[in-house]
């Protein structure tokens, strides 16, 4: 259900270097769905800011999001009690329904955020699962306690600070697994589509308007030109076209 | 008629609040945010003959006070508008609608007006002469008063329905192109389209859209489309739809004053889905702190 709804901040911290974690306090009535995003007002920029779902109870909501230009560093420099205007609801997040036998989550820096809320309901669902995440060092890594407490968690790094050095893909080559969710960096999601393993991939375009309106955010399916905000930004494997 | 309600030619609309072509879809999209019966009208996306898939990403760019945009004409194409999109919208929208015609050649814009004109909701044809992203098309239509009257006249000798132009505000007269459009037989204006432009990251000094070049809107251009409406109203009597930042019930009052009939509002609905209907519930509390008593009676009037 897509709805406009102002809420007040609870608190809005550094988790890892660039990234935020931001709580929102309000009726959060608009039925969430893992992979689905909120279209954030920033005060003085023309166009929101789309950031997906972390977490989320009845009156809270967790957003992570990434310092990457001008609005998102405005946005960490919200203080608490601050309001902000989001437009919920937004988009076509992940199908749970598909996912038989072993699941994998993949996630790449930033892009491990939505498959939190996913991991959630996996948990609830019953499901077997495990995550693969991604990180360029260990500065970056975030939120690895809480994925540790729904399922086991194996970790990639550039560096080898921690975890395993390389990408998520070395890890996924010596798994076996049935079906995956991937979220993260276009290489990251290129990588893994090519694996030809059936899953769904979250995408991020530059969005105008975030509810299937400008028309801006198109990428390549198998029916065509479809919009990430609207059909997506959670794809099917085999509907999408990688270049 | 009521205090809000405007005509335009002989369509009396209930209020002069219409959304923009491209900044509204089908219209049907909205009624997941609100009734959307409370809108004047609604100009649907421009549509071309066959469907069209639009430019390559990235697609769109923000400016201060404004987006950069070159989507390229996305649509269906005009079977799939009149037989999908038009009925998906007559179930939440009981007025009649504008539709906008894009083309590549002369022949393509007849045949898509043609097509059009034989839709009962249709109520006006708003030719888009005037989108800065479709290389051998659209804008350069719209460039020169022989080829907007060519256009005009064409599509005038083809359909019943009333013709609107969509001017481009990239010329050097546009009074001059409004005065042909008026010649060659249009029954109103759109003023304006988006002004060509350009966003570069300074990181890499690249172009942020694809087309390097796109079409400029949002508040930052209001005070230079109102300059147009203002102008053009100085040398045209057929009716004008204004068009360019509008944001609010004030922004609507000056372009009637200017001399639009009714008007647009774009891409602040990207931002705000409520700001169309949001305008026309503050337009009756506006009017009677300035003392009006109806909208159609301000028309032009910063010209007295």
């Amino acid at each position: 259900m897509k709805k406009q709804i102002i809420y007040k901040i609870k608190s809005n911290r550094c988790l890892a270097k660039d990234v935020f974690l931001l709580t929102l306090v309000g009726d959060v009535d608009f039925a969430p769905q893992p992979g689905q995003f909120v279209n954030i007002k920033i005060e003085d920029f023309f166009l929101r800011r789309p950031i997906s779902i972390c977490s989320c109870t009845n009156s809270s909501l967790n957003l992570i999001y990434k310092v990457i230009g001008n609005g998102t560093k405005k946005l960490s420099q919200m203080l608490p009690n601050q309001e902000l205007n989001l437009l919920c609801g937004l988009g076509h997040g992940f199908d749970l329904k598909p996912a038989i036998g072993k699941i994998v989550l993949v996630g790449g820096g930033v892009g491990a955020a939505p498959l939190f809320f996913l991991a959630e309901k996996l948990k609830e669902a019953g499901a077997n699962f495990i995550a693969v995440l991604g990180w360029q060092n260990a500065n970056s890594i975030f939120y690895l306690r809480e994925f540790s407490s729904l399922c086991p968690v194996f970790v990639a790094t550039n560096t080898g600070e921690a975890g395993q050095k390389g990408f998520v893909t070395d890890i996924l080559k010596t798994m076996a697994y049935d079906y995956y969710f991937a979220c993260g960096p276009l290489t990251m999601l290129k990588a893994i589509h090519k694996c030809g393993k059936p899953g769904q991939l979250s995408l991020e375009e530059r969005m105008g308007c975030g509810f299937g309106i400008c028309l801006a955010c198109c990428c390549n399916s198998t029916k065509g030109n479809k919009l990430v905000c609207t059909r997506g930004p959670v794809f099917f494997s085999n509907e999408l076209i990688f270049d | 008629m009521g205090k809000l309600s405007v005509m335009l030619g002989n369509w009396q609309l209930e209020n002069p609040v219409i959304p923009a072509s491209g900044t509204f879809g089908w219209g049907y999209e909205f009624a997941e945010w609100f009734d959307i019966n409370i809108l004047g009208s609604i100009s649907l996306k421009g549509t071309t003959l066959k469907p069209c898939a639009g430019n390559p990403t990235p697609r769109i760019a923000e400016c201060r006070n404004g987006i950069l945009n070159s989507i390229g004409l996305q649509n269906p194409g005009v079977d799939a508008v009149i037989s999908n999109e038009i009925p998906q919208l007559r179930k939440k929208f009981n007025k009649k609608i504008i539709a906008n015609i894009a083309g590549t050649n002369l022949e393509e814009y007849v045949q898509v007006a043609t097509l059009f004109d034989t839709v009962d909701v249709v109520a006006l044809l708003e030719i888009n002469v005037s989108c800065p992203n479709v290389k051998r098309s659209g804008m350069t239509f719209g460039t020169s008063p022989e080829s907007v009257s060519n256009i005009c006249h064409n599509i005038k000798n083809a359909v019943k329905k009333p013709v609107y132009m969509k001017l481009s505000p990239n010329v050097t007269n546009i009074v001059e192109i409004a005065k042909a459009a008026e010649t060659a037989g249009a029954d109103g204006l759109v003023l304006v389209n988006t002004f060509s432009g350009m966003a570069i990251d300074p990181a890499t000094g690249k172009p942020v859209i694809s087309t390097k070049l796109g079409g400029f809107s949002g508040p930052a251009i209001k005070p230079i489309a109102l300059r147009i409406v203002y102008q053009v109203y100085e040398h045209v009597k057929i009716p004008i739809i204004g068009s360019g930042g509008i944001v609010c019930a004030d922004d609507v009052i000056e372009f009637i004053s200017a001399g639009a009939t009714a008007v647009q509002i774009g891409a602040q609905n990207l931002v705000d889905p409520f700001v169309c209907p949001n305008i026309v519930k503050k337009l009756p509390q506006k009017m009677d702190q300035y003392k009006i008593k109806s909208l159609s009676e301000i028309i032009g009037r910063s010209h007295l």
